[in-house]
């Protein structure tokens, strides 16, 4: 019996760390985010550049995977056509729940600067969007503090099963 | 809302200023006798078919033909003349003017370093002859021409659209195309991923980039100034963190005041 009052709350107190499962579930999702390899125009240059050893995505938890069913990030990075969006609904719908998009760059944020008929018009009217990333196109920088931000909000979310679907508009 | 499309070949007739002096710069047109090479060639042609026109532009003569003898008079040109290499093939949309389609040929013989371009016109409706038999590369640009203006090729092995989807309604290329898109272009991801009664879901396509909500004021906060939404808008300068204020489980939190700059890499 120890003669002195033990803090056992404190830090060091005890190899225990109280927490609730929501933060645990929700601290393991954000540190073990997986987007979808999936370029679509300039923009997919500096994804790749983000993923690269420079700029060093694994960091973050954040590997590339080849699969949707692997994947629980969209990264849309570059100008979305009309002929293939049905294409990226697609994959968003192959990706296992729970799943966030990144919209990257001006392109699938608004359509950008091409304002033509071949275009879609922003990424949101397909998929529900989390993160609106500006830049034309952004730095690794850039899609870096998205996926912070990213992670931040997740660290929010409750991480129930029942999961709201989500509102396209 | 789909704007009403008008045809803007006369957005000229009315400008604020015009030059009561000006003349459209043209390319000037030299006649074919000036080049030995292609005197020749024009002889040849001109024993076998018919020539509307002929002139030497930049170099390169141009040649008019009849829409009908393109697979011969490219085959002349080919086997007998060494214009080996169709470098472009495509179309000029005159519907507007006269009613037509001005139909190129670019030919390059490598043999003889010159360039060639077989033109002729045909009707909206005319169907034109492939050359892919003569020249592989007329492959692609013949579907091209087709997805582009609806220009209807006649013994192509592949006749599909070579850019658009093909279940694109309309020729993009042609000028009584809008830049927009028409109706069915303007909807089509909508009508293909949801179906068409999501239309008043989704909403029509924001196109006018230069657009100001009254909302913007209250949606979009200042940069380094940002405030929860709804807020009012304030002078106080805003700390960007990327964790929480309580830190993060497990996870150490960063300290931008411990940071350090490393003078050597390693």
């Amino acid at each position: 019996m120890a003669q002195h009052k033990i803090n056992y709350l404190q830090e060091a107190g005890l190899p225990v760390a109280l927490t609730t499962v929501d933060k645990l579930v929700q601290w393991g999702r954000s540190n073990s985010l997986w987007p979808l390899t999936y370029g679509l125009a300039c923009c997919a240059i500096e994804m790749m550049a983000t993923g690269a050893s420079r700029y060093d995505f694994d960091r973050f938890g954040t590997i590339f995977r080849a699969s949707p069913r692997q994947a629980d990030v969209l990264v849309i990075a570059g100008t979305l056509t009309k002929k293939h969006a049905p294409f990226m609904r697609r994959l968003y719908d192959q990706m296992p729940d729970p799943k966030w998009v990144i919209s990257m760059g001006s392109c699938a944020n608004t359509g950008g600067m091409f304002n033509t008929y071949a275009t879609v018009q922003g990424a949101d009217r397909i998929v529900p969007v989390d993160i609106y990333l500006p830049g034309c196109a952004p730095r690794p920088e850039t899609l870096q503090y998205a996926l912070m931000l990213l992670q931040k909000k997740i660290r929010t979310e409750k991480a129930s099963r029942r999961l709201e679907p989500k509102r396209l508009v | 809302m789909m704007r009403s499309y008008s045809d803007k070949q006369n957005v000229q007739k009315k400008p604020y200023f015009s030059d009561r002096y000006f003349v459209a710069p043209q390319i000037p047109k030299d006649v074919v006798e000036s080049d030995e090479v292609f005197t020749n060639d024009l002889a040849v042609l001109k024993a076998k078919f018919e020539i509307k026109e002929a002139y030497i532009q930049r170099g390169q003569l141009v040649v008019y033909i009849d829409p009908k003898d393109n697979v011969e008079v490219l085959k002349t040109l080919r086997d007998e003349l060494f214009y080996n290499f169709l470098s472009e093939h495509s179309a000029i949309d005159w519907l507007a003017k006269s009613g037509e389609f001005e139909i190129f040929y670019q030919l390059l013989s490598t043999s003889k370093r010159k360039r060639l371009r077989v033109k002729c016109f045909i009707k909206e409706k005319e169907v034109l002859k492939s050359v892919i038999s003569l020249y592989s590369s007329a492959n692609w640009a013949e579907r091209e021409m087709y997805d582009m203006f609806g220009v209807i090729i006649s013994g192509h092995p592949y006749m599909k659209r070579l850019l658009m989807p093909d279940d694109w309604f309309d020729h993009p290329l042609r000028k009584t195309y809008p830049l927009h898109g028409d109706e069915v272009a303007q909807w089509y991801e909508i009508d293909k991923i949801f179906g068409k009664e999501y239309r008043d879901i989704i909403g029509p396509e924001e196109r006018d980039s230069a657009r100001i909500d009254v909302n913007d004021t209250h949606r979009f906060a200042h940069l380094n100034h940002e405030v929860p939404f709804g807020a009012e808008p304030s002078q106080e300068k805003t700390f960007t963190d990327y964790q929480e204020e309580g830190g993060v489980f497990i996870v150490k939190k960063l300290k931008k005041e411990d940071a350090k700059i490393v003078k050597e890499r390693y």
